[in-house]
């Protein structure tokens, strides 16, 4: 299959993109009227969809923290965000990302300013094409604005890989499945602390680095468009008188 | 920004250097720097540097003044919900009545609303709330509604200025809560236009000269009905 499939030629990538080029990403603040805080993103062919509820007491009780909040992210898949379709309800896949996508929150949310409590972020990918993790938390960050949730930063992923030993920006669904490496980035954008950081395949030392500074630059442009959607909803609901 | 606008902040925003200004409410101190932490209304005309957040839970303080719903009846108190992160406790002690143990719902029920003061917010944010101040009651009648906790200064406007115009205009009694709940009794014209009323002031929040522009508009409706 491989040798098949050219990802790369001309210096263009097999959806007509640059190296260092994202896909078209748009982003919606507070789309949802019962969440506290919500977003909708497309990422390329991706669409997410977060809810935020909280800060609220954390049920069960035994999870509770008394210094600080707790961050439940919940990453779910649609059954038909697929092609084929997907058995619906968590899984070993669904769990992972939760996990780290809930430390990665955790880590830029003031959460000592609500003892006791649980912030709730649910994330539905409805249509899926490869870095999901990264639109999911994207799109978590600008919900977790929305809801009025005090945050020391706006987190921000972005992921970088390696197709037909070329350094890239940012894969699509085909470069994913047939390339050599996915290396999806979280940062914090103000200090530019790692807040996830995971690898699927092989990079050497020196393709890393290009690969990690290439994702980097990514997270900041992403940044941007947040930081736009953000205050565009806000601006234009304040009167525009 | 605008001259007749309030500027909008991001969490994340750089304000200012720790020097010149002192870092207030919504913001955080990093490395001498202060940044927003909340999305919301830029406010430096004194010494600090505020930002009043656009959205989120109400935050209890101590003495404030809300409109909470009982959510359960427990043998010596009841779990009251006033919009914050917690659900208050009331206890039988904090209530006019005479109760004896058990006999909670007679008096409150789940369902019910209430008028209520903030007795105390201990560390853990556990809350708890009181009957036993004056004009504090049970809410028989009336229309209750919500806003966001952080427009409420708007609502009640300088020293009450805003919603003593509402009650001049509208005849309707009015009592706004600190947690963003506002109960309305009267007729139901003026219960209607109370709630247009504070839905405008609700959108429009963040312009100035707020107060005469609803003088005008509400002298305008009164003048209309007459």
């Amino acid at each position: 299959m491989k040798t098949e499939i050219k990802l790369f030629e001309n210096g263009k990538r097999i959806d007509g993109r640059k190296p260092d080029e994202l896909r078209n990403i748009k982003i919606m603040a507070g789309v949802l009227h019962r969440a506290e805080g919500s977003c909708y993103l497309e990422w390329g062919g991706n669409k997410v969809m977060v809810a935020v509820y909280g800060p609220r007491e954390a049920i069960p009780r035994h999870t509770q923290n008394p210094l600080r909040a707790i961050v439940n992210a919940r990453y779910n898949m649609a059954a038909f965000s697929v092609d084929e379709r997907k058995r619906p309800g968590p899984d070993r896949r669904s769990r992972e990302i939760s996990k780290v996508i809930s430390e990665a929150l955790e880590n830029v949310i003031l959460v000592e300013k609500f003892p006791r409590a649980s912030i709730d972020v649910n994330i539905e990918v409805l249509d899926a094409e490869a870095g999901t993790r990264c639109a999911g938390l994207t799109a978590a960050a600008v919900a977790l604005v929305d809801a009025g949730i005090p945050m020391k930063d706006i987190p921000v992923a972005c992921a970088a890989g390696k197709i037909d030993n070329q350094i890239v920006l940012d894969l699509g669904k085909d470069e994913d499945n047939y390339g050599h490496a996915d290396l999806p980035i979280a940062i914090s954008p103000r200090t530019g602390e790692i807040l996830l950081l995971q690898m699927d395949g092989h990079l050497t030392q020196e393709e890393f680095d290009r690969a990690f500074d290439l994702a980097i630059k990514g997270c900041h442009i992403i940044s941007d468009i947040q930081k736009k959607a953000i205050l565009e909803k806000y601006q234009s609901d304040s009167g525009g008188i | 920004m605008h001259q007749d606008k309030r500027e909008i902040v991001i969490p994340s925003q750089f304000l200012g250097e720790i020097k010149n200004k002192k870092a207030g409410k919504g913001t955080f101190v990093e490395n001498g720097k202060i940044y927003s932490e909340i999305l919301g209304v830029l406010n430096s005309n004194s010494n600090y540097i505020n930002v009043i957040s656009l959205k989120g839970r109400y935050d209890p303080a101590e003495k404030d003044f809300v409109i909470g719903i009982v959510s359960e009846a427990m043998p010596s108190s009841w779990l009251v919900d006033i919009n914050a992160a917690y659900p208050a406790l009331l206890h039988v002690n904090e209530v006019p009545w005479d109760i004896e143990f058990g006999e909670t719902e007679r008096y409150l029920n789940k369902g019910d609303s209430i008028m209520a003061k903030v007795l105390q917010v201990d560390q853990e944010k556990k809350l708890q709330i009181t009957l036993k101040d004056h004009n504090l009651y049970k809410i028989k009648g009336g229309y209750i509604f919500d806003v966001e906790p952080s427009k409420v200064p708007r609502i009640i406007g300088k020293k009450g200025s805003m919603i003593s115009l509402l009650k001049k205009y509208t005849k309707c009694r009015i009592f706004v809560g600190q947690n963003g709940r506002i109960w309305i009794d009267g007729d139901e014209d003026g219960i209607k236009k109370v709630i247009d009323t504070i839905n405008m002031i609700e959108d429009e929040s963040l312009s100035y000269g707020l107060t005469n522009k609803v003088e005008e508009l509400l002298k305008k409706d009164t003048k209309e009905v007459h």
